[in-house]
């Protein structure tokens, strides 16, 4: 051996040394479930398209989206995207637009003419869509993309169930709502409009479907016994709402008042607003703790100048007046009568307490199980009867779009199952992330992109949008402000921070982008803490 | 490119890399190919704050000399778990000579290739606190006021870990170590001891003195670019985490250094001749307690008898690093959920949004 003078030995590396054996832990990279994902009804993998719009890949972004809900742009516009309230970013500065995002998504869509290819192998089976809402049109959009043939029947005139006589247009401009139905019925979907089903077995019996999937919706306004004159008007806020996309817009007088405080109260009083009413008072028994109207509706409706009474109930209707009632709220919450009367000048009374299912087409369907006005479903949405799936407002569960939506696409998977003679079943939920498994400081501060309002008083003349669209560099800033929660977005932090280096950056790169050098890991844990998303996870070595 | 008044960084402009950013506003760490100056197998402990540090050092340095960097190495932890005979997880040429001489060795090699005429090589000395503040000060303050061409960094885990934790020169007010026990009126180190190298290196008016910590790459990377752009002496000290002496859990490691920044306890800041030319600013400032707890060196102040007049003389010296370097300024500081309404008025542009985070990187600078 030629080494130099009083040496002995070479120099070796101490890549010899494999301090791997030192371990006790080891870190696992891991998904975990963000709680925007975790929050959506309609069960959308917000967390990863907005990883795609992160990368300027709009439209990957949305066939991700898509996967779930194929109305994005209407979701943009009149979801209560519990997604923002469930956002980890809140408690580092403000919550990830989420909502206009998709919005963006969703329009951007519609401007470029993305389709969703129905190219799946035909099933063979055929499946009837009750009501063309946003519950059956999910479903259908599900199963058609699964090759099912689908006919989708609706009572009204028009597609789109109360996402059109529901929502007002300056919520949802009809041009969206149409663009989004036409992209499902340009996949095959057939649509008979003008066609109520009375009687569901017929009907399957007769078409050959396979499966039903019902999704009607609630749309009787509900009624209470109010005494009143013969000369007053009173109206349902369904209906109400209803008549405005009709020839004849409804007549209000200059004073109206809304008895209810739900989200179609708060859309009653706007559209009165915008209909010329000079006053609409909304009148409520509880306070407006307890509206269940969302936060942002009452909101938007007090900036438009709509008048609330809380703790109020309507005693009686007279010509030009109502009387109203001043209530207090007991131990238990619950609304007392104090027997205080006021009287306010009132040209119509709109009724907006809630809405009830026609469950008529059920008439003498075997299995099928109605309590408290709705019908109730398995875990899988079917009812009682076999082959029978039900859906969206008809079904327990909170009335909104979105969880519609979501009623759909599980119904949709559920019967797509049932139909092959399977049994579907959900991948088990992943990790909840909370606040306290990130690591903020590598994140800083970017408010949210305050999306441009029309001004008030534009929005009390007008049924233009109240809420305009991110344009594309703010859509991308806002996506970019996605913290990633518990899904590695491939900052290198774990590949930086380890004294070791035993971490290897796979190129190309599988399930994760990274892998841990289990040779030379020494288990101390840094990667696992530094990681800002709260993507790695420690797990004990078996010893 | 339009100024924006907007402060803001994207999810992934602290971190390493970032798979938006482009490859050469990522660090040297988050490349493929970085050096690994100091390379796996090494044995310092886990979660071991000076075995990175060197190697974020040292990779930076590699980079800004294109490779040609000779290192040389005071006695310590640094040497002694990187280079057990015949081993070495050294990827650079590295001498080590002896406990109290790697400058006075930086110098000699610093001389022999000027000799040579081979100033394209560039020397590095590198020790603890021990080979640095207390035993090497001589050979180091020599090596300053000849402003010999070196650049000099300590790795200072504030006290002689590798011999079983003596107090050294840097060893914090209230520290324990094995000689300077938790016990009587003024338990751990004793307030009023100790000197600060870096404004000792100042004070020799060499061209370049900084100062950082393991927790943040990029001021790092940056610091050691920027002393190895200069030529004559030059001075980074680096606070690195050591989990075994300071007792905390090796995952903490970062979070460690990270909170003595955010405290205020170590003053994170950069000087040219004797002046202080910019500081790092505390993005989210933290009680010293937050820092305190998570080390068992402190666990005396805690416990049953909190003794608060200790933390409170902890925090006394935190504040005043904050009044002294002006480590906070109002306007960047954040509040938990709190966003000044100016800021929320100026919508950033996402085009402009990477080269923002370099300027807002550059600005720290």
């Amino acid at each position: 051996m030629d080494t130099p003078f009083a040496i002995t030995l070479q120099v070796g590396s101490s890549l010899a040394n494999k301090t791997g054996s030192w371990r006790t832990e080891r870190p696992l990279y891991v998904q975990r479930m963000p709680p925007c994902n975790d929050a959506c009804p309609a069960g959308e993998n917000i967390q990863q398209w907005l990883y795609r719009a992160e990368e300027g890949d709009y439209e990957g972004a949305w066939r991700q989206l898509m996967d779930d809900n194929p109305f994005p742009a209407i979701m943009g516009r009149v979801c209560y995207h519990p997604c923002e309230s469930a956002c980890n970013r809140g408690r580092l500065d403000e919550v990830v637009g989420i909502n206009s995002v998709e919005r963006f998504l969703g329009d951007e869509a519609i401007r470029c003419g993305w389709t969703i290819p129905a190219d799946a192998q035909p099933s063979g089976k055929r499946v009837l869509v009750v009501g063309a809402g946003p519950s059956g049109l999910s479903a259908a959009y599900q199963l058609r993309r699964r090759g099912h043939d689908v006919v989708v029947r609706d009572a009204g005139p028009r597609a789109g169930g109360m996402m059109r006589f529901g929502i007002p247009r300056y919520r949802l401009p009809r041009d969206v709502l149409d663009a989004e139905i036409r992209r499902i019925l340009d996949m095959g979907v057939e649509l008979e409009l003008d066609h109520q089903v009375q009687d569901v077995l017929a009907e399957q019996r007769e078409g050959g479907f396979d499966a039903v999937f019902l999704a009607i919706g609630a749309h009787i306004g509900k009624r209470a016994y109010i005494p009143a004159g013969s000369a007053s008007r009173i109206l349902d806020a369904v209906a109400l709402l209803r008549g405005m996309e009709g020839e004849e817009t409804p007549r209000l007088g200059r004073r109206v008042v809304i008895y209810g405080g739900g989200n179609t109260a708060m859309d009653a009083a706007r559209t009165a607003r915008r209909l010329g009413a000079e006053e609409a008072i909304v009148v409520y028994r509880r306070t407006r703790e307890r509206m269940p109207a969302h936060d942002i509706e009452v909101e938007e409706a007090l900036e438009e100048g709509i008048l609330m009474r809380w703790l109020s109930t309507i005693k009686q209707v007279d010509d030009g007046a109502v009387l109203v009632e001043r209530m207090e709220l007991d131990e238990t919450g619950f609304p007392q009568p104090t027997g205080e009367v006021e009287e306010l000048e009132a040209d119509s009374l709109v009724l907006a307490l809630g809405q009830e299912v026609d469950l008529s087409l059920l008439d003498g369907v075997p299995g099928i199980e109605v309590d408290d006005g709705v019908v109730q479903v398995a875990p899988n949405m079917m009812t009682g009867r076999p082959g029978i799936f039900a859906g969206g407002d008809m079904v327990p569960a909170e009335r909104t779009v979105t969880v519609g939506i979501g009623h759909g696409k599980k119904a949709a998977l559920h019967i797509d199952a049932w139909l092959a003679g399977r049994s579907f079943t959900a991948a088990p939920k992943r990790d909840l992330v909370t606040f306290d498994m990130l690591t903020p400081w590598y994140y800083s501060d970017a408010p949210k992109t305050v999306r441009p309002t029309l001004a008030a008083v534009r929005r009390q003349s007008t049924f233009d949008e109240v809420v305009g669209g991110l344009d594309e560099s703010n859509a991308l800033f806002e996506a970019r402000r996605c913290m990633s929660c518990g899904n590695c977005f491939a900052c290198d932090n774990c590949y930086g921070v380890c004294p070791d280096n035993a971490v290897i950056k796979l190129d190309p790169t599988g399930a994760y982008q990274y892998e841990i050098d289990l040779d030379y890991c020494k288990g101390c844990g840094i990667c696992a803490e530094e990681c800002p998303c709260g993507a790695i996870a420690m797990e004990a070595e078996t010893i | 490119m339009p100024y924006q008044q907007i402060k803001f960084y994207q999810a992934g402009s602290f971190v390493v890399g970032n798979r938006l950013l482009d490859p050469e506003r990522r660090t040297v760490q988050a490349d493929g190919e970085r050096s690994n100056t100091l390379t796996s197998g090494h044995r310092a402990c886990q979660g071991c704050g000076e075995a990175l540090g060197a190697r974020y050092a040292l990779d930076a340095a590699m980079r800004a000399t294109a490779g040609k960097l000779i290192a040389t190495n005071a006695t310590g932890c640094l040497e002694v778990f990187s280079t057990p005979y015949p081993e070495s997880s050294w990827q650079l040429p590295w001498i080590h000579s002896l406990f109290g001489n790697a400058p006075a060795v930086a110098t000699g090699v610093a001389a022999a290739l000027k000799a040579k005429g081979r100033t394209d090589v560039r020397v590095v000395g590198q020790g603890g606190d021990g080979g640095t503040v207390d035993i090497g000060f001589g050979c180091l303050s020599g090596m300053f006021e000849r402003n010999d061409d070196v650049l000099f960094i300590c790795y200072d885990n504030e006290a002689y870990m590798n011999t079983g934790v003596q107090r050294s020169g840097a060893t914090p007010p209230a520290a324990r170590t094995s000689t300077t026990q938790p016990v009587g009126d003024e338990p751990g180190n004793v307030f009023g001891q100790g000197k600060s190298a870096p404004l000792i290196a100042m004070a020799h008016e060499i061209p370049y003195v900084a100062t950082a910590t393991v927790a943040d790459l990029r001021d790092i990377e940056h610091k050691v670019q920027h002393a190895m752009e200069l030529r004559g002496a030059r001075y980074v000290h680096i606070l690195v985490t050591c989990p075994l002496g300071w007792g905390c859990a090796s995952a903490d490691s970062i979070k460690v250094a990270r909170l003595a920044m955010e405290t205020g306890l170590f003053p994170v800041f950069e000087a040219e001749r004797g002046e202080v030319t910019s500081v790092l600013k505390i993005r989210r400032r933290a009680p010293v307690e937050e820092y305190l707890k998570l080390q068992r060196r402190y666990a005396h102040l805690f416990g049953k008898e909190p003794r608060s007049e200790v933390i409170a003389r902890l925090q006394e010296r935190a504040d005043r690093n904050i009044r002294r370097f002006g480590l906070v300024d109002e306007d960047t500081v954040e509040e938990p959920g709190g966003v000044s309404a100016q800021e929320s008025e100026s919508v950033g542009s996402a085009v402009d949004e990477e080269s923002n985070a370099t300027r807002l990187l550059e600005e720290r600078h």
